[in-house]
């Protein structure tokens, strides 16, 4: 709120009327209307509702299928996250170095943050062809035989592979920038007191980055759960039966596809704490650990 | 002081394979869609390009793939652009206007309706995708572009956006237009809104390509083929590919090429913008 605001009294809830019911309407009532239907049991034809207090929670922990995928999801995200954040660390120290062609480079590294999730998943899909995917011949010479969609660690492996492809650009672009933003003193005074490059990245520019690999690390948590929705939809082609899956896709075909909406709901207030946790969790974090400058 | 260094030359290295990391896929399918599909049914994306690429490109513009006959490529094209700008325009304007009434006005109800606002960062669509898609269906918005787009503005990435943004300008130039007689309206619409150019520039291209990539959504509330956006077709087309007797990989491919162009070069064309957008917005 600024010192010198207006204060008239009608025009701010004119102003703010549009964003609060849009919110009201398609947010709340939605999460709220969640949070009820995890603990009715709907009848799968639409005739009412039947209220079962915690049983579809207590479902969901008994359901080795759910936590095959919650374990999944977890091997998933930590992989996502630590790959593409390694690789775009890497690509944006040297994209930060070298002068000859850096404004190219960077074309080159982020335009893949404009490709929908769908058609990434369809390029895995090309790469990994039985018959004659790329990739797929290419494990094949290491005796590999690489089978998307039958075999589940080959199916993880596709996924994960288009997950990290999708996400690199993201974390490129923000390295790169906290990268840029650290200033020339500063680095002429690490090169003076360090000579070893690595040493140097590793004593100042690094702590500097601090901050954006946490901000990243959320970021890409957030990725891992959510965004990879296309790219799974995709790969799996539509058949989830054997395949790996993770807790998002698996309200979408518990609750679209099976009908479970008593389930489904459960596994989205599941989430919806999950994802509160991990708010709470940024929050103490960026107040604790973390000194921004 | 030397002219080669060994470091520089794995400098380039490294950023020469990750560029053609990120290129070679797309260029892979654009191989394809310019071979007859014959040819990719035999032996799949290859070396050389062929001459296929208009014959495809029709088929994929004009030529329907579904059972209406309506969702022909120009038509999901269409489709796209509705979402990415309507989604776009639709989240700046709101999020420009609430951020507005939340910096600049004396409210009695702020922090509640800060902490309203607040609540839909946490809570993604897809986690609340089923009651959504019911409350939709409720309000006979399935298969309209209002349903596609407006459930999608229910989270407030704009607003916080610009409520950092308006606080980051000087208090002097509010008490200027006060003294100067202007009321709030004109102080919005003469002076922050200019002010806010650049910044209304780079949410419009992140917001574009956000829209223009949902696929979740359409697919749900979207089974009218006319209502199909390019992405959303995607799982049409893929689906066509399995079961026919020769698979149209040509006209697929070209597809999902013109389902990445636009967010693309909006992208590389806009991109000081657009990471100065995505930089800023996020911390």
């Amino acid at each position: 709120m600024k010192r010198a605001g207006f204060s008239t009294r009608w025009l701010p809830i004119l102003l703010l009327l549009p964003q609060l019911s849009i919110i009201l309407v398609f947010f709340y009532w939605p999460a709220a209307h969640a949070v009820k239907s995890s603990f009715y049991l709907q009848d799968p034809f639409g005739f009412g509702e039947t209220f079962v207090g915690a049983k579809n929670y207590a479902a969901l922990l008994t359901s080795s299928a759910y936590l095959r995928s919650a374990e999944f999801t977890v091997i998933f995200t930590l992989l996502v996250t630590v790959l593409s954040l390694s690789i775009a660390l890497l690509l944006a120290v040297k994209a930060d170095k070298v002068i000859k062609g850096a404004k190219t480079y960077r074309t080159l590294l982020m335009w893949v943050y404009a490709v929908a999730p769908p058609v990434a998943g369809v390029i895995g899909l090309v790469l990994f062809d039985q018959t004659w995917g790329p990739l797929k011949e290419f494990f094949g010479l290491f005796g590999w035989d690489f089978r998307l969609g039958v075999n589940y660690f080959d199916t993880a492996f596709a996924m994960i592979t288009v997950a990290v492809w999708k996400q690199l650009p993201v974390n490129f672009i923000f390295f790169l920038s906290g990268l840029q933003s650290i200033p020339k003193s500063v680095r002429e005074a690490a090169l003076i007191d360090n000579r070893s490059g690595f040493g140097r990245f590793w004593d100042v520019t690094f702590p500097l980055l601090a901050p954006t690999a946490f901000f990243l690390l959320i970021i890409n948590i957030t990725y891992a759960l959510f965004d990879t929705f296309g790219i799974i939809d995709t790969v799996v082609k539509g058949e989830p039966s054997n395949n790996p899956m993770t807790l998002v896709y698996r309200v979408y075909v518990d609750g679209f596809r099976g009908n479970d909406l008593g389930g489904s709901s459960a596994q989205s207030v599941v989430l919806m704490v999950l994802v509160l946790a991990l708010t709470v969790f940024q929050f103490r974090m960026v107040e604790r650990r973390i000194h921004y400058t | 002081m030397k002219l080669f260094k060994f470091s520089t030359l794995v400098d380039h290295v490294i950023l020469i394979l990750g560029s053609l990391v990120m290129i070679l896929p797309v260029l892979m399918l654009l191989q394809m869609a310019s071979t007859t599909d014959l040819e990719t049914m035999r032996n799949g994306p290859g070396l050389v390009f062929g001459d296929q690429i208009p014959i495809n490109f029709e088929k994929a513009m004009f030529e329907a793939s579904g059972f209406s006959g309506e969702n022909t490529g120009l038509r999901m094209l269409y489709n796209s652009m509705i979402l990415g700008f309507g989604f776009a325009v639709g989240k700046i304007v709101i999020g420009m206007m609430a951020a507005y009434a939340i910096v600049y006005f004396r409210l009695r109800f702020a922090t509640l309706a800060f902490w309203i606002i607040f609540t839909t960062l946490l809570l993604p669509l897809e986690v609340r995708i089923l009651p959504s898609y019911e409350i939709v269906q409720k309000l006979g918005m399935l298969n309209t572009y209002q349903g596609l787009i407006i459930p999608l503005i229910a989270s407030a990435t704009a607003t916080f956006f610009f409520r950092q943004f308006f606080r980051s300008v000087p208090e002097e130039l509010i008490e200027a237009a006060r003294i100067d007689g202007a009321g709030p309206v004109k102080f919005f619409i003469d002076i922050l809104v200019p002010l806010s150019r650049t910044m209304i520039a780079a949410m419009f291209i992140i917001m574009f390509v956000y829209g223009w990539n949902q696929y979740l959504w359409p697919t749900m509330i979207t089974t009218d083929e006319g209502m199909f956006t390019l992405v959303r077709g995607i799982k049409q087309i893929t689906q066509t590919l399995e079961g026919t007797n020769l698979p149209e990989y040509g006209k697929s491919n070209i597809l999902q090429i013109i389902a990445i162009l636009p967010p693309v070069l909006i992208v590389i064309f806009f991109q000081s913008w657009f990471v100065k957008g995505l930089t800023e917005s996020d911390k």
